[in-house]
């Protein structure tokens, strides 16, 4: 029988040695940039295309997204189902999503069909037409899908939050409306299209089982097209953020629920601080046990979930603390938030909480690097925000290394109330 | 090919081990063989609020996730109303841990009463976050209402009425638990950089003490087979009209049971399948539409669902789905269409299957339903699926008698 209070022997995981399998790089004919990892016991493959064609570089509101959606929708050879048709009898999945900076076309597949799939990729990015019907109904239901989801109110918070913290002209800030979606014309999605994808800059990323020829399989297919000969022009947007700090909302009269978003300006992934206050992060919201989960959900009950996180963004970004609550709770989850950090501020964590995270932090990291897809998605991010390729080692060397003293000047630094926005949507 | 080992511990704990030496990492699954069909109709939503009180506290370890946390690993855990799921993931050096926190909640939990009481409060707001305060949030609430007059399938997970989970007595819960939750009752799957051998001798170290408990002996009420199609119409402040049609199906174990699931992939699985081609892209009737089913383990629904275009009626709208319906029963569907849903299914077995933590899960819920091995002949099992059967299926499946309609509509015109 075993002695059941006494916890097993463990090693920390701050112990292991993290490694991060390296890329192969490979320049197509064009210059085109291809990162590739050959790994994994399934005969799968990834590929993603990822082009500079994010709303930051858009002349109006939605002709990013709009462009990135139709890509699918018809060339001057296929229409819409046959290119659907074609993706998908060969089982694979052709997804598209448009970001801030980037937008990408992304194909996941058995590896056995990929030389099937990889000649109506380069149709798309090299033919797409932007059919007028193809735009008619997809404005059409965009448009009723966010009346939909302009019922709830976590959509309209996270909007709104955004809004204030960058600006409704910020591409970080900026959100859609029905009178943007009516305004998009074909011919603004054409020459958006010819510029940044025809003639865009484009760099790839491809892992999993990889066929033996990959390099030239790759030059064959998208080396010889125009992509990376015109430099892309370098657009700044400046961050407006509002001058007034509190917001309370009543979207629905009827809610039970109010949707509660805190957030303040973060200067961003290339701060020297930024890894340490992810670690930061983890410990004040950014896990289960974390102090707001454990107060606010565990002691109090006041949500069935709260977080804290610091939005993925190239340039400056946003810490953010979001939860729904019941309206009758609202502001008193609110009051414990700020409760929290000036626990933070004013005493020092445990060695062992702090132990803890760290441990955890790197534990999640090991599990993530489950199988190509996940090692390629974390150099993705790292070529992408061009932090460096030593970057994943200093990261988990910060995450090591940093003391309970540090976390509470980090604390002190940024964990203060005045800096933060505060909304409720109801 | 995955490759596993299965054995059976004295209290009836069963056992599966995957090894896998590609990863440093291990998970351990504990799957209990209980859902919200096995709940008293008066006392919906325990089998959910008790995946909550798991992590409350257990009898010699006041927090789970702690010490699960300090180990590197992380956990998460589902009901459904078939089951009831609990799966961590920790560097395999440290794979003790999860073995002493999950036997040691399988013993017994804390039974605190605040644990209850904040518990019940977090369910609540779950409640209200994820079906109350949504629009269209209680759809497959009066559905299944509907649908099912003496399954318990009738209601779902969350609950059927929030006053069940407000009233739940701590001797409701420790009831419950000694019932379901124990060894007899619950499947143990362990998988990664762990051996066999490894494996037997925790099992047995953490396991092999706690009392086998009673085997549950499921007795559910079934449910009659349907005469005449139900209807239901609801007015609510959404801002479109929505269609909601479900038909009684197979159950999980039933030969059938892959020819129904290609069926709904033919009607609706991707952008190129029958219901988005034809009444989005081409009729423009719907503004989304899908086809699906839960694979649950008795026999279960499948359902169309879709948003209408503003200004179609519903009427039409459900016509126009009628003749879609009714051309999959005339017509035979050719070679090509029946390719393309089995390649999807292919890709899609292969895509599970690079997760460990998948894998895990998978040779938990086949080892439920009575063998582990199906894990390895599901594919072949799709393969084998002729045309000629979806058809069938179609015809028993879409029978107006068979059929159930919410008609989910807009006051806000």
């Amino acid at each position: 029988m075993p002695n059941r209070q006494l916890p097993p022997e463990t090693k920390d995981a701050i112990a292991y040695t993290l490694e991060l399998k390296p890329f192969r790089k490979f320049i197509l004919d064009n210059g085109v940039a291809v990162y590739a990892i050959d790994a994994g016991a399934e005969e799968v493959v990834q590929l993603e295309l990822v082009f500079k064609a994010g709303n930051w570089y858009e002349p109006a509101n939605l002709v990013a997204s709009a462009t990135n959606y139709l890509l699918k929708n018809g060339t001057s050879q296929k229409n819409a189902f046959h290119i659907n048709e074609h993706f998908e009898y060969y089982g694979s999945y052709l997804n598209r999503a448009c970001y801030n900076e980037t937008a990408a076309l992304s194909l996941h597949s058995l590896t056995k069909h990929l030389r099937q799939l990889l000649p109506v990729i380069q149709e798309l990015i090299s033919d797409s037409v932007m059919p007028e019907a193809e735009l008619d109904i997809y404005r059409q239901n965009m448009k009723q899908k966010l009346v939909v989801n302009l019922r709830k109110c976590d959509f309209v918070a996270n909007r709104l939050i955004d809004e204030y913290v960058f600006g409704i002209d910020h591409p970080y800030g900026k959100y859609s409306s029905t009178i943007a979606y009516d305004a998009l014309q074909p011919e603004q999605l054409r020459r958006f299209f010819d510029r940044y994808y025809v003639n865009g800059h484009c760099c790839i990323f491809v892992a999993g089982r990889l066929p033996a020829d990959i390099e030239p399989l790759l030059n064959k297919t998208f080396g010889s097209l125009p992509l990376n000969q015109i430099p892309i022009p370098d657009v700044t947007h400046p961050v407006e953020a509002a001058t007034e700090k509190k917001y309370r909302i009543i979207n629905d009269p009827k809610g039970i629920q109010g949707a509660i978003r805190m957030a303040r300006p973060f200067p961003g992934i290339h701060h020297p601080d930024f890894t340490r206050v992810q670690v930061l992060n983890m410990l004040f919201g950014g896990y289960f046990g974390s102090r707001l989960m454990s107060n606010i959900r565990e002691d109090k009950g006041y949500t069935y979930g709260i977080q804290s996180y610091i939005q993925n963004h190239l340039h400056e970004t946003a810490w953010m603390i979001s939860t729904e609550a019941g309206t009758a709770v609202c502001e008193a989850t609110i009051e414990e938030v700020y409760k929290e950090m000036q626990i933070l501020r004013e005493k020092q964590v445990e060695e062992g909480e702090l132990l803890l995270v760290k441990n955890y932090i790197i534990g999640t990291i090991l599990g993530d690097l489950d199988g190509p897809f996940h090692i390629l998605g974390r150099w993705k991010n790292i070529i992408l925000n061009q932090l460096g390729e030593d970057y994943f080692y200093k990261s988990i060397t910060d995450i090591k290394s940093i003391t309970v003293k540090e976390v509470r000047e980090l604390a002190n630094q940024y964990l203060q109330p005045e800096a933060f926005y505060e909304l409720v949507v109801v | 090919m995955i490759q596993f080992e299965q054995f059976v511990l004295q209290n009836g704990l069963r056992v599966v081990v995957h090894e896998d030496h590609s990863t440093p990492m291990a998970v351990v699954n504990v799957m209990y063989d209980v859902g919200a069909r096995d709940e008293d109709p008066a006392k919906t939503g325990f089998a959910h609020l008790f995946e909550h009180l798991m992590f409350g506290g257990s009898v010699h370890i006041p927090s789970y996730d702690e010490p699960l946390q300090r180990a590197g690993g992380e956990n998460n855990a589902y009901t459904t109303n078939d089951l009831t799921n609990y799966y961590c993931q920790l560097p395999a050096e440290n794979i003790e841990t999860a073995f002493w926190l999950e036997s040691d909640r399988m013993l017994s939990l804390a039974f605190g009463e605040k644990s209850l009481e904040t518990q019940r409060k977090v369910v609540s707001e779950e409640f209200k976050e994820h079906y109350l305060n949504k629009p269209y949030g209680d759809a497959w609430h009066k559905l299944r209402k509907l649908a099912y007059t003496q399954h318990p399938y009738s209601w779902m997970t969350i609950g059927a009425e929030l006053s069940h989970i407000e009233n739940a007595t701590l001797e409701d819960v420790k009831h419950f638990f000694f019932k379901h939750y124990c060894p007899i009752n619950a499947i143990l799957t362990v998988a990664g950089h762990v051996t066999t051998d490894q494996v037997k001798e925790l099992a047995e170290k953490w396991f092999g003490d706690i009392p086998s408990g009673k085997k549950y002996i499921r007795n559910l009420p079934q449910e009659p087979r349907q005469t005449a199609p139900r209807r239901m119409e609801v007015h609510a402040g959404v801002p479109v009209d929505a269609l909601y049609t479900c038909w009684h199906i197979c159950s999980r174990t039933d030969s059938r049971y892959h020819a129904t699931d290609l069926l709904t992939e033919v009607l609706s699985g991707g952008a190129s399948s029958r219901l988005f081609q034809s009444l989005v892209k081409e009729k423009q009737l719907f503004s989304n539409i899908s086809c699906y089913h839960f694979g649950s383990i008795d026999p279960g629904l499948v359902t169309i669902e879709g948003k209408l275009v503003k200004g179609v009626k519903i009427e039409d709208a459900e016509a126009a789905v009628e003749t879609e319906i009714q051309k999959i029963k005339d017509t035979v569907i050719e070679e090509k269409e029946l390719q393309k849903v089995k390649n999807k299914t292919e890709s899609l077995i292969t895509f599970e299957d690079m997760s460990l933590m998948n894998r895990a899960g998978s040779l938990s819920f086949y080892t439920l339903l009575g063998n582990a091995n199906l894990i390895n002949d599901e594919l072949a099992r799709y393969q084998q699926v002729s045309a000629a059967e979806i058809q069938q299926e179609a015809h028993t499946i879409f029978n107006p008698d068979n059929s159930t309609t919410l008609y989910y509509l807009s006051n806000q015109q």
